[in-house]
């Protein structure tokens, strides 16, 4: 049986270059970088070739990167640290609906502590309504924290925009492009932001390691209280093999984004295939989106059903974001679209990656087909 | 703990902010920039950590350079040290 992995979103698998650049770092080159001997001077300068290689991917300088162990530490980092290092200057917080539970719960607890934050709403394609970021974004608020790209509906947000309001109004701007990075071109000059969430599983590194950029100049309250560690701003020993891994993930992507028209060659034979399927709808916006991302309601049957019928079949797809759907039917993201819960519930998330073949799609097509096919024969809802 | 003169107004070379940034960024970062500046400049260090009130006196007792003062009438300490050496 053919296995194809097509939850891209989700995590990705290590590429065997990245793991030949870890591999020392599990062996014989284990010091601990904040030793003063060659042990622990070759493991720093693994960190900071990292450092650059990471830095790089997004056009930022090596000293505006800050290494956490996940996209989701750096998220919590952004927003907890930003805010609460500009407390004094305001207690506002803007950000929109369909924001990964990492960003969105790190702004629930700043409430219970006794931040306001506004909620933006998306239209039926998934982008951010700039009236509403505009309107609620005041001289009180001290950041806006938005995503690049969405998890599941790939759309991807004028954050170009959303930076012009902010900063005309004097907030600061944190953008989570864990979904985005290794897919689409990032060059936080060009976009004018002031912190970026990357993670290194999304983007064929190993799991562990994630990076904050903060723009230089710009103060942040620590999450984990050590010492001398990412300059005196996330403590702990560093994961130095996972962080030498991140880095050379992150060269590879900026040499691998010239692959992506053929991922997108891919994505696109599927979303045809799939839209001649009866009762089925592409979410989120058809042209500004992720190009390895498709996103589908199939009506009449349970997603997670789906994904799961396909895992027997070997094909690997999503249901939304990986951590909520093992809890929640309906799709926070879709109901904020306008979806009603029913439909919400019926999500398909495809995600390519480099590793895919026309072959594999092709397959995965066929055994999308039989399975919908299958469910729907047992659906109560299906006409 | 040695005696600190409290100033304001001092007008500094260089700048030097670890606000936030955990102890002992205060010590490494100050003695870093302080390589930069040349005999008789200042360095102006913003930061929030209290610990600083003896370990910046400290250090500049220990490496020779002089300690104008700080000046702690805004949301953090700024401390002012004249290089004394190149």
């Amino acid at each position: 049986m053919l296995r194809v992995y097509l939850d891209h979103m989700a995590t990705t698998p290590v590429a065997k270059e990245v793991l030949n650049e870890m591999l020392p770092y599990l062996e014989n080159r284990f010091g601990n970088p904040s030793r003063a001997y060659d042990l622990g001077f070759e493991a720093m300068d693994a960190i900071d070739k990292a450092r650059e290689r990471v830095a790089g991917l997004i056009n930022a300088e090596p000293e505006e990167i800050i290494f956490t162990s996940s996209g989701a530490e750096a998220n919590n980092l952004a927003v907890h640290g930003l805010a609460n290092a500009n407390k004094t200057r305001g207690k506002h917080l803007v950000s929109s609906l369909i924001e990964h539970h990492s960003t969105l719960n790190s702004l629930r607890w700043l409430q219970k502590q006794g931040f306001v934050v506004s909620f933006a709403g998306v239209d039926r394609h998934g982008e951010v309504d700039l009236n509403q970021i505009e309107k609620s974004t005041g001289k009180a608020t001290v950041l806006v924290s938005v995503m690049l790209a969405n998890y599941e509906v790939g759309t991807i947000q004028p954050v170009k925009e959303i930076v012009e309001i902010a900063h005309e109004k004097g907030a600061l701007v944190h953008v989570d492009a864990v979904a985005a990075a290794g897919n689409i071109e990032i060059d936080v000059k060009a976009l004018g932001v002031d912190a970026l969430s990357i993670s290194s599983h999304t983007m064929y590194g190993p799991k562990g390691a994630g990076a904050l950029y903060l723009r230089g100049g710009l103060r942040l309250v620590p999450l984990i209280y050590s010492g001398v560690q990412e300059e005196g701003l996330r403590g702990g020993t560093e994961n130095v093999p996972a962080i030498a891994g991140f880095g050379k993930a992150a060269e590879m992507a900026e040499k691998g984004l010239g692959e992506i028209e053929r991922v997108r060659w891919l994505r696109d034979m599927l979303v045809e295939s799939v839209l001649e399927i009866e009762d089925t709808e592409l979410t989120g916006h058809s042209e500004k989106r992720l190009p390895n991302h498709a996103s589908f309601i199939v009506d009449y049957i349970d997603g997670e059903a789906l994904m799961q019928a396909l895992s027997f079949e070997g094909v690997y797809i999503g249901n939304g974001t990986a951590c909520i759907s093992q809890v929640l039917r309906a799709s926070p993201v879709l109901i904020a679209m306008g979806y009603p819960s029913r439909r919400a519930q019926s999500s398909a998330v495809f995600s390519f990656g480099r590793i895919n073949t026309k072959r594999e799609i092709e397959y995965a097509i066929d055994r999308f087909y039989l399975a919908v096919k299958k469910l729907r024969k047992i659906s109560p809802f299906a006409r | 703990m040695a005696e600190i003169k409290f100033v304001s107004g001092i007008r500094a070379d260089a700048t030097e902010d670890v606000v936030f940034r955990m102890c002992p960024m205060h010590l490494m970062r100050t003695e870093d920039r302080m390589k930069e500046l040349k005999k008789g400049q200042i360095l102006e260090v913003i930061t929030d950590y209290e610990g600083s009130l003896n370990d910046i006196p400290e250090w500049c007792r220990k490496t020779g350079n002089e300690l104008i003062g700080v000046d702690d009438n805004g949301e953090f300490f700024k401390f002012y040290i004249r290089k004394t050496s190149d």
